[in-house]
C-alpha cells in the first residue's frame, strides 16, 4: 500500500479523501492556492504545498505545479477528487511518466469517456441505449442553430469538457441557442480551458439517476446501485439520494449491467459513474460517464457500507476488489443536501464572504458504513445517520475563485421518510451565518409533497418554484408548535430581565402569564402555565402544548420538544420577540402581553421602500459588459447589463418595458450587493 | 363619603381622558399612541404612579381661560422598567397640543428634582407644539426653568428623549441637553426654525421629515442616537436601553444573570483579519463575539459610521464599546468619528461604565475639508475625553494602530489599564509605504530599494511587538481569546480609583 498520496483538489472533497487515508494509515499532502491558504483541507493534511494563486487556472489545474509538489514530497499516488485534474488525460499520462500512480482510471479511459461525442459512440457501440444528438464539434452560432433546427427543439447546448452545470444550456428556440451556444462556450474556456460544444436532443419529463461503478486492475467490475439526482437546478444538482424511489429491480438490474458493459468496453478501473436520463415509462438513456469520484458518492456509500476513496485507493495500488455483485446489497436511504452559498431569495445568486457562523449538526454514525467498520471520523453512532462532508470551518471564507459548494449534509436511516424526517432536523440544526445559502430551500424542498412522495424529474425546482423561492410560509399546525416554543422562550428571557441589579424592594416587575404572538397580521393569544419541567401553553381555543427545553437567554440555536416531538429553531432576538428560522420559512415572531399587543395594532404598517424602478446588483461582482444606454428604452425581459461573479456570467434583465433614466456603473466596476446599477423613468 | 369618592374617581377618569376621544382617534390615525399610552408601555405593568394629574395652567389671556383640562398636557410620574425606579413624563399632544406653559413645565421640574433627589433616571416623551403662545414669557421662563435642571442633572442621572411627534423651536434644546435622543421615524421631526421660516429667510424650499425628521438627525446631524419604526417598538427598545445604564452616578452600572462563559473561545476570530492591510473585515462581528449572548446596543449606528459605539455585557454587567470600523473609511478618524466617540466616552465616564475600546485605525484623514472644519478641535475631544476618563479602560488593538490616532485610541499612555494587542497589530507611527516614502525621499526613483526599505521597516515596526517591548502593550493576545482575556480584565479592574486633580470644571475642546 502507498505511504503517502498527494490530493490534488481543495475543500471538502480534499478532506474527504483525507479522512480515509488517515484511516488506512496513509500520510497526505494537500496543495493550496493563495485563496487556500487558511482552508480546512491544508490544516487536515499531514504536508501542504503552495501552488500558485487564487485562480484554478494559474493553480489547481497547472499539471507543471502539481508535479512539482508531488516531486517536492514524495508522495506515491494522487487522488484527483472530482472537478479540476480528475478526468484529464494529460495529468493522468504525466503521472504514469513519473510513475506516480493516478487513483482513478487509466488515461484511456478518461480520454473515450472525457469527451461526450465519444463516449456517446462507445456507448453505443457497447450496447448502452443513448439519445438523439449531434456528435461533432460546431464552428459558431448559426451552425449551432441549424443543428438545433435539425434535432428538433428543445435542445441542450453542452461543453464537451463540461460538468457540474457549468457551459450547459437548454434552449427552446433560435435565438436561445444562440445566446446559448455563445455562453456555453465562454463558460467552458474560462472553466475548462476547452470550448469545444456540441448539441444533443432534451428528454423533457427526465429523471437524472446514474450508476455508480467500481472496477479494479484484475478484471472485475461491480455496480453498486443507483443514485436519483433529479433535484438540479440549471442541471446544477441540489438534493441526491440513494437509491431511486423511482427504479424498480429489473430496471436497476439492467442499468447496472450496461454501466458495467460500458466500463469493461473502455477497461475501466476505480470508482466511475455512468449517468443516465431516465423517463416516465423508466426508458433509460445514456449522458455521460464521469471518470470520478462524484460529490454525490456518499449517499452510496451510506446504503452499501462501501468507503468509495478506500476502494479506489486500493485499486490504484493494484489491489482485487474485496466483494463481488452478489456481496452488494442496498440497505436503507441515504438522503444528500448540497448546501451552496448561493442566496435563495435573490434568485440563488452566488454569495462570497466570511463564515461569521458554521456549525454544522453533529455527525451520528449508523446504517452499513458502521456495520462494516467503515465509518470514516469519530461520532456517536445511533438510529439514523448524520454526515456532512465538508473544506470550511467558522470563521473561513468563501471566496469567488471556487465552486460556491459549502458542504455535503447527508442523513441515513432505515426508510426514506425517516432519512426525509432525519435530513429535515439536521437541517434545522446547521447554523451558518456571514453569507447567503440555501439551506432555507433545502428545508423547503423536504418538506414539499412531491418530493416527499418521490414524484419528481430533474424540472421540479423550475416547476415548483417558476418565480424563484420566497421562503415558506408554516402551515398552522406546525406554526402553533413554533408560537408554543417561542412564546415560552420569551417568557424565560423576560424573567431574566427582572433579575437586573438595581431594584426597588417589594416592587419588582412579575412577567405575566398572557402573551399574544404574531406574525405579519395573524394573532396567536397563549396563556402560560410553567412548572419546573417546562411550560404548558393554551391556545385560545382549548389546544394545549407542552413545551420542554433547556434553552436560555441568547442560545441562538433553540433544540426544544413541544408535545413530545422535536423542535429545532435558529432564534435572534428582536424588539418584543424572535426573528425565527425553521423548516425553511424566515419570519419576525413578536411576542407581547395582551395590551402591548392591543397598542401595537394600533402602528402604521410601514412597506420597504420603492426599489421597482431601480436595477439593483443582487450579488458581489464585476461589471462585464453593459447593453444599454442612457434614454434607451428596454423591452420585458431584454438584457440590460452582465455581471460576472463566482466565474458565472449572470445577464440581468428588464423586469419590464422602461426608458433607461440613469446608469450608475461602468464596465469594469466592481458592484456590492444592492448598488443601484440602472434607474428607470 | 362615597359621592366624594366618587367625585374622585370622576375627576381622575375626566383627566385620563386628556384632549377627548375625537384628539385621540385623531392622534392614533396619525401611527401614534396618546401620552398614557406610550407610559403604559414605557413602565412595568401596573407601576406607573401618577402626580399632578389635577394640576391646571392659569393662563386666563386669549380665551385661556375657558379651557383648562387637568393636567395641562402633560402626565408626569414614576414607576418601575424591569423593577428598577424610573421618572417620567409624556406630553399630550391631545391636550392643547402638548404645548408648554408655567404649570406643565412645572409638573416636569417636580419630578426632575425627585429624580436628582433620589437618583433615578428621567425618561421624556417629546410631543409637543412648542411654547403656549397665550402665556408669552411664561411660557419661555418655562422652558428656561427645565434647561437649567438638564444642565444639572447632566451626570448625575441618565435622561432620556424619546421624540414621538413635533419638537420644534426653543424646545428642542431640552432633548438637546439629554444623554440620549431618540426618534420615532415618519412621526417626528426636530427644528430649530420649521420650514415655513426657513422658506422665508433663507428662500430653501424644504419639509419638515428632509429638514428635521428621523433620517436626518440620525444620519446628517447627529442630533438623535437611533430612529425606531413606531412607537411601540421605540418605548421596547428604550426599555432595553434601560437595562443598561446605573440609575444614578452614585451607582455602579447593573448586573444581570447571563447565560454566557466568560472563557468562550471563538477560534473563528484568529482569522478575523485579512491577510492583506488593506481589505477590509467588519469589527462589529468582533463585539458580538465578545459580548455577553452577542447582545450589542449600538448608539448613533448610522452616523459616522467608520466609528462604533454602544454597549455590550461582560459577566452581566454593562461595558461601552468604542471601536474603529475598517469597512467604512477604513476606520479612519475625522470629525465626525471623534465627536460621536468623544460623547460616549463622556457619558460612560459620567456614570461608571467601564470602556472596551477596539482599535485599527490608519489616522486621522487628511484633507482642507477636515482641516478647515477644524478636526484639531474636534479630533482633540477624542483624546481629552478618553484621557480624563477614570472608568476602567481595556483596549485591544486588532490591526492598524498608526500615528496621532493611535495614542488618542485609549493607548497606555491616556491611562488606560489593560492594552492588549493581537498578533496581527501594527503599532507604528505610520504604515510603512508612507514611512519609507518620507525616509527615503531620495531614493523614490528607484523601486526595488524602495521595495526593500518598505519591507525593513515591515519587519521592523508592524507588528506589536516593539510597543510590547517598551510595555505599551501589556500582552500580545490569541484573537480567539479576546473575551476570555477582556473579561478577566475588567472582573480584575472592578474596584478601580482613581481620580483627576481638583478643578471646577474642565475646558474641554469644544
Amino acid at each position: 500500500m502507498f505511504k503517502k498520496i498527494l490530493i490534488a483538489n481543495r475543500g471538502e472533497i480534499a478532506c474527504r479523501v483525507i479522512k480515509t487515508a488517515r484511516k488506512m494509515g496513509i500520510a497526505t499532502v494537500a496543495i493550496y492556492s493563495d485563496a487556500d491558504r487558511n482552508a480546512l483541507h491544508v490544516q487536515m493534511a499531514d504536508e501542504a504545498v503552495h501552488i500558485g494563486p487564487a485562480p484554478a487556472n494559474e493553480s489547481y489545474i497547472v499539471i507543471d505545479k502539481v508535479m512539482a509538489a508531488i516531486k517536492q514530497t514524495g508522495a506515491e499516488a494522487v487522488h484527483p477528487g472530482y472537478g479540476f485534474l480528475s478526468e484529464n488525460k494529460k495529468f493522468a499520462q504525466a503521472l504514469e511518466a513519473a510513475g506516480v500512480a493516478f487513483i482513478g482510471p487509466p488515461a484511456g479511459a478518461i480520454e473515450a469517456m472525457g469527451d461526450k461525442i465519444t463516449s456517446k459512440k462507445l456507448a453505443q457501440e457497447a450496447g448502452v441505449s443513448t439519445v438523439p444528438g449531434y456528435m461533432g464539434l460546431i464552428e459558431d452560432a448559426e451552425e449551432a442553430v441549424k443543428i438545433s433546427n435539425e434535432i428538433g427543439y428543445p435542445v441542450m447546448i453542452k461543453a464537451s469538457a463540461g460538468g457540474g452545470g457549468k457551459g450547459m444550456r437548454i434552449a427552446w428556440n433560435d435565438d436561445e441557442a444562440r445566446e446559448g451556444f455563445q455562453s456555453s462556450k465562454n463558460e467552458a474556456a474560462n472553466s475548462f480551458g476547452d470550448d469545444r460544444i456540441f448539441i444533443e436532443k432534451f428528454v423533457t419529463q427526465p429523471r437524472h439517476i446514474e450508476i455508480q461503478v467500481l472496477a479494479d486492475g484484475h478484471g472485475n467490475c461491480i455496480y453498486l446501485g443507483e443514485r436519483e439526482c433529479s433535484i438540479q437546478r440549471r442541471n446544477q444538482k441540489v438534493i441526491e439520494e440513494a437509491p431511486s424511489p423511482f427504479l424498480d429491480e429489473a430496471t436497476r438490474k439492467s442499468m447496472g449491467e450496461q454501466a458495467v458493459a460500458l466500463a469493461q468496453a473502455v477497461n475501466y478501473t476505480s470508482a466511475g459513474t455512468v449517468e443516465f436520463i431516465v423517463d416516465g415509462n423508466r426508458n433509460f438513456y445514456f449522458l455521460e460517464m464521469n471518470t470520478r469520484l462524484q460529490v454525490e458518492h456518499p449517499v452510496t456509500e451510506l446504503i452499501t457500507g462501501v468507503d468509495l476513496v478506500e476502494q479506489m485507493i486500493r485499486v490504484a495500488a493494484g489491489k482485487k476488489l474485496p466483494l463481488t455483485q452478489k456481496d452488494v446489497t442496498l440497505t436503507g436511504w441515504a438522503m444528500e443536501s448540497r448546501l451552496y452559498a448561493e442566496d435563495p431569495y435573490r434568485n440563488f445568486l452566488p454569495s462570497i464572504g466570511r463564515l461569521t457562523r458554521y456549525r454544522p449538526p453533529a455527525e451520528v454514525a449508523a446504517g452499513p458504513l458502521v456495520k462494516n467498520g467503515k465509518w470514516h471520523g469519530d461520532a456517536a453512532t445511533g438510529e439514523t445517520a448524520t454526515r456532512n462532508d465538508t473544506g470550511v470551518y467558522e470563521g473561513g471564507e468563501i471566496s469567488m475563485y471556487y465552486d460556491p459548494m459549502i458542504a455535503k449534509l447527508c442523513t441515513w436511516a432505515p426508510t426514506r421518510p425517516d432519512s426525509i424526517e432525519a435530513m429535515r432536523h439536521a437541517l434545522d440544526g446547521f447554523e451558518l451565518e456571514g453569507i447567503g445559502h440555501n439551506l432555507p430551500f433545502l428545508s423547503a424542498v423536504m418538506d414539499h409533497p412531491k418530493f416527499v412522495s418521490g414524484d419528481m424529474t430533474t424540472a421540479f425546482i423550475a416547476e415548483e418554484y417558476p418565480e424563484g423561492f420566497e421562503g415558506v410560509t408554516l402551515p398552522e399546525d406546525q406554526m402553533r408548535r413554533v408560537v408554543a416554543a417561542a412564546t415560552a422562550m420569551y417568557r424565560v428571557s423576560e424573567i431574566r430581565r427582572t433579575r437586573v441589579s438595581g431594584r426597588m424592594d417589594n416592587h419588582e416587575r412579575v412577567v405575566g402569564n398572557h402573551w399574544v404572538a404574531r406574525m405579519g397580521e395573524t394573532e396567536w393569544p397563549v396563556t402560560i402555565t410553567a412548572d419546573h419541567d417546562g411550560a404548558t401553553i393554551r391556545f385560545a381555543d382549548g389546544q394545549d402544548m407542552r413545551v420542554t427545553s433547556d434553552w436560555r437567554p441568547g442560545t441562538m440555536l433553540a433544540k426544544l420538544m413541544v408535545d413530545g416531538s422535536p423542535l429545532t429553531l435558529k432564534v435572534a432576538k428582536i424588539p418584543q420577540g424572535f426573528r425565527v428560522r425553521t423548516r425553511g420559512a424566515d419570519f419576525k415572531l413578536f411576542i407581547r402581553s395582551p395590551r402591548q399587543a392591543e397598542l401595537a395594532r394600533l402602528m402604521p404598517e410601514k412597506l420597504p421602500p420603492d426599489t421597482s424602478r431601480l436595477l439593483l446588483c443582487p450579488m458581489p461582482g464585476l461589471m462585464v459588459k453593459l447593453s444599454v444606454e442612457e434614454g434607451q428604452e428596454v423591452q420585458e425581459g431584454q438584457a440590460l447589463c452582465t455581471v460576472e461573479a463566482m466565474k458565472m456570467e449572470n445577464i440581468l434583465r428588464a423586469e419590464r418595458k422602461g426608458i433607461v433614466a440613469k446608469i450608475n456603473a461602468a464596465a469594469g466596476d466592481s458592484l456590492a450587493v444592492d448598488d443601484v446599477i440602472m434607474e428607470f423613468e | 363619603m362615597k359621592d366624594i369618592l366618587q367625585q374622585l374617581e370622576d375627576r381622575r377618569a375626566e383627566a385620563r381622558l386628556g384632549g377627548g376621544e375625537k384628539r385621540i382617534d385623531a392622534q392614533h390615525s396619525k401611527g401614534k399612541l396618546t401620552a398614557r399610552e406610550r407610559i403604559e408601555l414605557l413602565l412595568d405593568e401596573g407601576s406607573f404612579e401618577e402626580y399632578d394629574m389635577f394640576i391646571t395652567h392659569r393662563c386666563t389671556d386669549f380665551g385661556m381661560a375657558d379651557s383648562k383640562p387637568s393636567g395641562d398636557g402633560v402626565i408626569t410620574g414614576w414607576g418601575t422598567v424591569n423593577g428598577r425606579l424610573i421618572y417620567v413624563f409624556s406630553q399630550d399632544f391631545t391636550v392643547l397640543g402638548g404645548s408648554v406653559s408655567e404649570t406643565h413645565a412645572q409638573k416636569i421640574c417636580k419630578i426632575m428634582d425627585m429624580a436628582m433627589e433620589n437618583g433615578a433616571p428621567v425618561i421624556g416623551m417629546n410631543d409637543s407644539g412648542g411654547a403656549r403662545i397665550q402665556e408669552g414669557v411664561a411660557s419661555l421662563a418655562a422652558y428656561g426653568e427645565i434647561f437649567q435642571r438638564n444642565i444639572e442633572a447632566s451626570g448625575v442621572i441618565p435622561q432620556i428623549s424619546l421624540i414621538m411627534g413635533p419638537c420644534a423651536g426653543g424646545a428642542v434644546y431640552s432633548p438637546a441637553m439629554t444623554d440620549f435622543i431618540f426618534m420615532v421615524k415618519d412621526s417626528s421631526y426636530m427644528f430649530v426654525t420649521g420650514p415655513d421660516v426657513v422658506k422665508t429667510v433663507t428662500n430653501e424650499v424644504v419639509t419638515a421629515e428632509e429638514l428635521g425628521g428621523a433620517s436626518t438627525h440620525t444620519k446628517k446631524s447627529s442630533v438623535a442616537d437611533a430612529a425606531f419604526e413606531d412607537d411601540v417598538q421605540a418605548i421596547s427598545e428604550v426599555r432595553r436601553l434601560i437595562d443598561f445604564l446605573p440609575l444614578s452616578n452614585r451607582e455602579k452600572p447593573p448586573v444581570r444573570p447571563f447565560y454566557d462563559t466568560p472563557d468562550r473561545i471563538e477560534t473563528s476570530l484568529d482569522t478575523l483579519v485579512p491577510d492583506n492591510p488593506n481589505t477590509p473585515y467588519d469589527m462589529k462581528e468582533l463585539i458580538e463575539k465578545v459580548a455577553d449572548e452577542g447582545d450589542f446596543y449600538e448608539i448613533q449606528e448610522n452616523f459616522a459610521k467608520n466609528i462604533i459605539t454602544g454597549f455590550i455585557r461582560l459577566e452581566g454587567q454593562t461595558v461601552g464599546v468604542v471601536a474603529n470600523q475598517p469597512m467604512v473609511l477604513a476606520g479612519v478618524l475625522d470629525i465626525d468619528s471623534s465627536r460621536k466617540a468623544a460623547r460616549f466616552v463622556r457619558f460612560c465616564d459620567c456614570f461608571e461604565i467601564p470602556i472596551l475600546t477596539l482599535v485599527d485605525v490608519p489616522g486621522f484623514l487628511p484633507g482642507t475639508k477636515q482641516e478647515y472644519d477644524g478636526v484639531i478641535k474636534h479630533g482633540a475631544k477624542l483624546l481629552f475625553a478618553y484621557g480624563e476618563a477614570t472608568v476602567p479602560k481595556v483596549t485591544v488593538i486588532t490591526r492598524k494602530a498608526y500615528g496621532g490616532a493611535y495614542v488618542v485610541m485609549a493607548s497606555k499612555h491616556l491611562r488606560a489599564d489593560v492594552n492588549y494587542a493581537w498578533p496581527t497589530s501594527e503599532v507604528a507611527v505610520m504604515g510603512a509605504k508612507g514611512a519609507t516614502e518620507i525616509l527615503y525621499r531620495s531614493e523614490l526613483g528607484d523601486t526595488a530599494k524602495i521595495a526593500q526599505r518598505t519591507k525593513d521597516y515591515e519587519d521592523r515596526f508592524a507588528n506589536p511587538f516593539v510597543a510590547a517591548e517598551r510595555g505599551f502593550i501589556d500582552e500580545v493576545i490569541q484573537p480567539q481569546s479576546t473575551r476570555k482575556r477582556v473579561c478577566k480584565a475588567f472582573a480584575m479592574l472592578r474596584r478601580k480609583k482613581r481620580s483627576m486633580p481638583w478643578k471646577k470644571h474642565d475646558n474641554i475642546p469644544l
